[in-house]
């Protein structure tokens, strides 16, 4: 530890912090503070892309920090808390499995993800490569808070903090992407979270909620059903 | 061992002792002045163990011998658990005898008596106390266990004085995974101690509590040995806190009684701190119910073994 420099030090926090800040998403039962670890994860993104920018001495990397800090720090949240307050869900139901329970399925993620990356850290031959493991591991858990969530509103959130992953795996296997296609990831996201905002108030018109299990039996057996 | 060492080694134990109420007093008038209330004084447990020494001890009938030598064994671990924690050098006969997870057990087996004698005399409220009082020993005890792991990992040694010596030395970094261990043992501390998520300390009349259920049946001398000694385990797992995460000062010359009076200043402003720290702690939490304290400990664990998690991913 004594001769890592101080950059690739603070650039390890910010590693460290964002899988805290997955593992809090993973705990969180209330919509609304999910849309704000969000933010926070989006901004410790921002700070680490300036870390790598300022290393590399890159300049398509700062303008992707802005981009991640207008987008996914500002934008976004903005939109889902627009959203949250439209659709009148500030509350998850019961996640599928107990909080502790998911914890631990958590931890065991995480080591699963440390295994999977020692191949490709060993590869990789940046700086930031011990990082890849927890960007694979930030990923995994976004699955697993999409899976354990029954609301739309979450998943959402659950697949907004797996791009972030994504993002994160990127700068610290190699660098970053080229821009062209970081922005393409980009406006991706920004239509996804748009078309999904317009499902939510199509899945609340048919069902007058926002639980998915709803969505999982066809028209015709919930009809079938009601006429028996 | 020269006589040298062991009046440094009493000089330890006598600081400890006279300071473990005093820092339970500054808590406490820590908390008063958060809470508007005029403060108690400082002095007040001291004044308090004295008054309840001068008692006559009330024996519950029917309690058998353990009950009254509980008090005897639980202060009496809490005493060298004292001596083998480096609160102020590393190098004291005392601290080289048992490493950080002789010492868990010991912590263990001061819980376990005092379960036991909270049993001992067949009360509802002493069970209660005592299975509760378990039931948070045995999820913090692994959540304790993985901190020092972590600490451990960091300096390739189990022995408390050795870690810290070894991070007392080394040059000054950022560590993640310290960081996720100090909050992990920040939690411990509050659950092991019955401090406000887990218990409330203030009161004797509550459903909820843990610690002092199972004191309720003690009196005199006897009371008197069991609240020192949970000033005394508070004071201790403060000291760990310091050693892991905070070891400057720590004398780390030898057996001088000078290098280790020099040593007092700087760990008087280390309990200063951290006694504002848990008043404003406990300022600001509420209490949990009692079956979501599994939860907090989970937590606590959680951040443990993401720290080592971390510390084998990043090398930080």
């Amino acid at each position: 530890m004594a001769g890592v420099p101080l950059d690739i030090q603070l650039l390890n926090l910010c590693a460290a912090l964002l899988l805290l800040l997955s593992f809090a998403m993973l705990s969180q039962r209330r919509i609304v503070n999910l849309v704000n670890l969000l933010a926070l994860q989006g901004t410790v993104l921002f700070i680490a892309t300036l870390l790598i920018a300022w290393r590399t001495r890159q300049p398509h990397l700062y303008l992707s920090a802005v981009l991640t800090l207008a987008l996914k720090v500002m934008l976004l949240p903005y939109l889902l808390h627009r959203l949250i307050r439209r659709l009148e869900v500030y509350w998850d139901a019961e996640p599928l499995l107990n909080i502790s329970g998911t914890m631990l399925i958590g931890v065991l993620i995480v080591v699963f993800s440390f295994g999977l990356a020692q191949p490709i850290s060993a590869l990789a031959s940046t700086a930031t490569r011990n990082a890849i493991g927890i960007a694979v591991a930030v990923v995994l858990l976004s699955f697993l808070t999409m899976i354990t969530r029954r609301k739309a509103m979450s998943q959402v959130v659950g697949f907004l903090s797996m791009e972030n992953g994504l993002f994160f795996g990127a700068m610290s296997a190699t660098y970053g992407m080229p821009m062209v296609v970081e922005f393409g990831v980009a406006l991706d996201v920004l239509v996804a979270v748009l078309v999904l905002g317009i499902f939510f108030f199509q899945i609340r018109e048919q069902f007058d909620s926002l639980d998915l299990h709803h969505l999982e039996s066809l028209r015709e057996d919930a009809s079938s059903r009601r006429s028996e | 061992m020269r006589p040298i060492e062991i009046i440094t080694q009493l000089l330890e134990l006598v600081v400890a002792l006279a300071a473990a109420p005093l820092f339970v007093g500054w808590i406490n008038q820590c908390r008063a002045w958060l809470q508007n209330r005029s403060a108690p004084s400082v002095w007040l447990p001291y004044r308090n163990i004295r008054k309840l020494f001068h008692k006559d001890a009330v024996i519950a009938e029917g309690a058998s011998r353990l009950f009254r030598l509980a008090p005897y064994i639980v202060f009496a671990a809490m005493v060298v658990a004292a001596g083998i924690i480096p609160s102020m050098g590393t190098r004291l006969p005392l601290t080289q005898v048992a490493d950080a997870i002789a010492l868990v057990g010991l912590l263990a087996t001061a819980r376990v008596f005092m379960s036991l004698a909270a049993m001992d005399t067949g009360t509802a409220f002493g069970t209660l106390g005592a299975r509760r009082e378990m039931m948070v020993g045995f999820l913090a005890e692994p959540a304790l266990l993985m901190v020092i792991f972590v600490a451990s990992l960091i300096s390739a040694t189990t022995a408390l004085p050795a870690i810290t010596e070894h991070l007392a030395t080394q040059t000054l970094g950022l560590y993640p995974s310290l960081a996720f261990t100090a909050v992990a043992f920040l939690m411990v501390l509050l659950a092991e101690n019955a401090r406000i998520p887990v218990d409330n300390p203030a009161t004797h009349l509550e459903l909820t509590m843990i610690h002092e259920a199972t004191l309720l049946e003690y009196s005199a001398r006897h009371l008197a040995l069991m609240e020192w000694a949970s000033a005394l385990k508070l004071f201790n797992y403060a000291c760990i806190g310091f050693a892991l995460f905070i070891p400057w000062g720590v004398s780390t010359r030898g057996s001088a009684p000078v290098a280790l009076l020099a040593s007092i200043p700087l760990l008087a402003l280390k309990l200063a701190a951290a006694g504002a720290l848990l008043a404003v702690i406990e300022m600001v939490s509420a209490k949990l119910r009692v079956f979501r304290a599994p939860e907090f400990l989970a937590t606590a664990f959680l951040f443990a073994v993401l720290g080592l998690l971390v510390h084998l991913l990043l090398g930080a």
